[in-house]
């Protein structure tokens, strides 16, 4: 569950997406990574950073979630509540994979000039405030139960996908 | 569960379809995939086996046009039907907003649609959803063979709830898109119902 109050919705305004964004780009100095992903555990992307227009960030989300969840029913099976952290290593790039605070998925891609050592480090940091910035969106949920655009929709807003 | 980002102006939701083995589900998905504007559409992904059975998931991201100056967005997803892929399912189910229930009208394939069904609505409750409540369609495909049962056999087979249901010849692009925006239209109306 994300939002307390809302179930079955995940809203993310500005605000929270901007501190997101600015927090993937300093991981992304900072670790000497490539790109980095901020996934949310049903696989949709919630931001990047980097050097993405070599990626399918769409497929990479949903992939990245599978992954997670598949590991994380690995980790049941042997009696681990989960596998908090993956590291796939390629011939070239290098992934790292993360939850942050059980409910997002951080992704690091990275190459022979940043380290493991120093992406788990960064990683852990902003890991950290990133779990921050999740609250706050959880609060912002609690105060802002009704009155978004989803709430206005009308069956003639939705009938006008299909003409 | 939906994710609607005011910053990109999207909204994001999850349906997966869900049926017993062989039922027409990714041929369901290849069938949007091959039809629908590639502007419209992304990748598709099959984890399958190299007999081309689905192993984990079909991956299929779909827009549908704005409302309201919010791009939407579905992600579609299969489940692998095979009995023995039952832990599989389950993670597919996640933070699912809508279920397409892909039923085979062979009558010879009956108990295997019941017992899929049956499998979804545990597999739903487990997941904390109400199988009841669930946005859901029901489409009965494979309309094109010999000895198929009726829409009425099916319908009192499993609509119990009285769900939209549409009959379908996936491989031919019959009833594809009538059940893919059927099942929209009962997503975004729960979410603007705010939740289960």
């Amino acid at each position: 569950m994300v939002s307390p109050m809302n179930q079955n919705r995940f809203i993310l305004h500005e605000k929270e997406y901007n501190e997101f964004q600015s927090i993937l780009k300093k991981l992304l100095i900072d670790a000497y990574a490539k790109v980095v992903f901020l996934v949310d555990k049903n696989g949709s992307l919630l931001t990047s950073a980097g050097e993405t227009e070599d990626f399918d960030t769409t497929s990479l989300a949903s992939l990245a979630a599978g992954n997670i969840a598949a590991t994380g029913g690995l980790a049941s099976l042997i009696g681990e509540k989960e596998f908090s952290i993956l590291f796939h290593e390629g011939q070239r790039d290098n992934m790292h994979i993360s939850l942050v605070d059980n409910r997002l998925i951080l992704v690091v891609v990275f190459d022979g000039r940043s380290s493991i050592g120093l992406v788990r480090l960064r990683v852990r940091r902003a890991g950290e405030e990133l779990g921050r910035i999740l609250k706050a969106v959880d609060e912002t949920a609690e105060r802002e139960e009704e009155g978004g655009v989803i709430e206005e929709l009308t069956e003639a807003d939705i009938e006008s996908l299909f003409k | 569960m939906s994710f609607i980002n005011y910053s990109s102006r999207e909204i994001n939701c999850k349906i997966v379809y869900y049926g017993p083995g062989l039922c027409g589900k990714t041929t369901n998905l290849q069938y949007i995939f091959r039809r629908m504007n590639p502007g419209d559409r992304g990748k598709m992904i099959s984890l399958a086996t190299e007999t081309e059975r689905t192993l984990f998931f079909d991956f299929l991201p779909v827009s549908m046009g704005e409302i309201r100056g919010f791009k939407t967005r579905f992600h579609l997803y299969t489940v692998p039907g095979q009995v023995f892929y039952d832990a599989s399912r389950r993670l597919i189910l996640r933070g699912v907003d809508g279920v397409v229930f892909c039923a085979d009208s062979q009558i010879t394939r009956m108990d295997a649609n019941l017992e899929s069904f049956d499998n979804l609505r545990i597999n739903l409750r487990e997941q904390g959803y109400d199988p009841d409540r669930i946005p859901l369609v029901l489409q009965y495909n494979k309309r094109d063979v010999n000895s198929l049962a009726s829409v009425s056999e099916l319908h009192a087979l499993l609509n119990y709830r009285n769900v939209p249901e549409f009959e379908a010849v996936a491989n031919t692009g019959v009833g594809v898109f009538e059940t893919l925006k059927g099942i929209i239209k009962l997503v975004l109306i729960d979410l603007k119902k705010g939740g289960r």
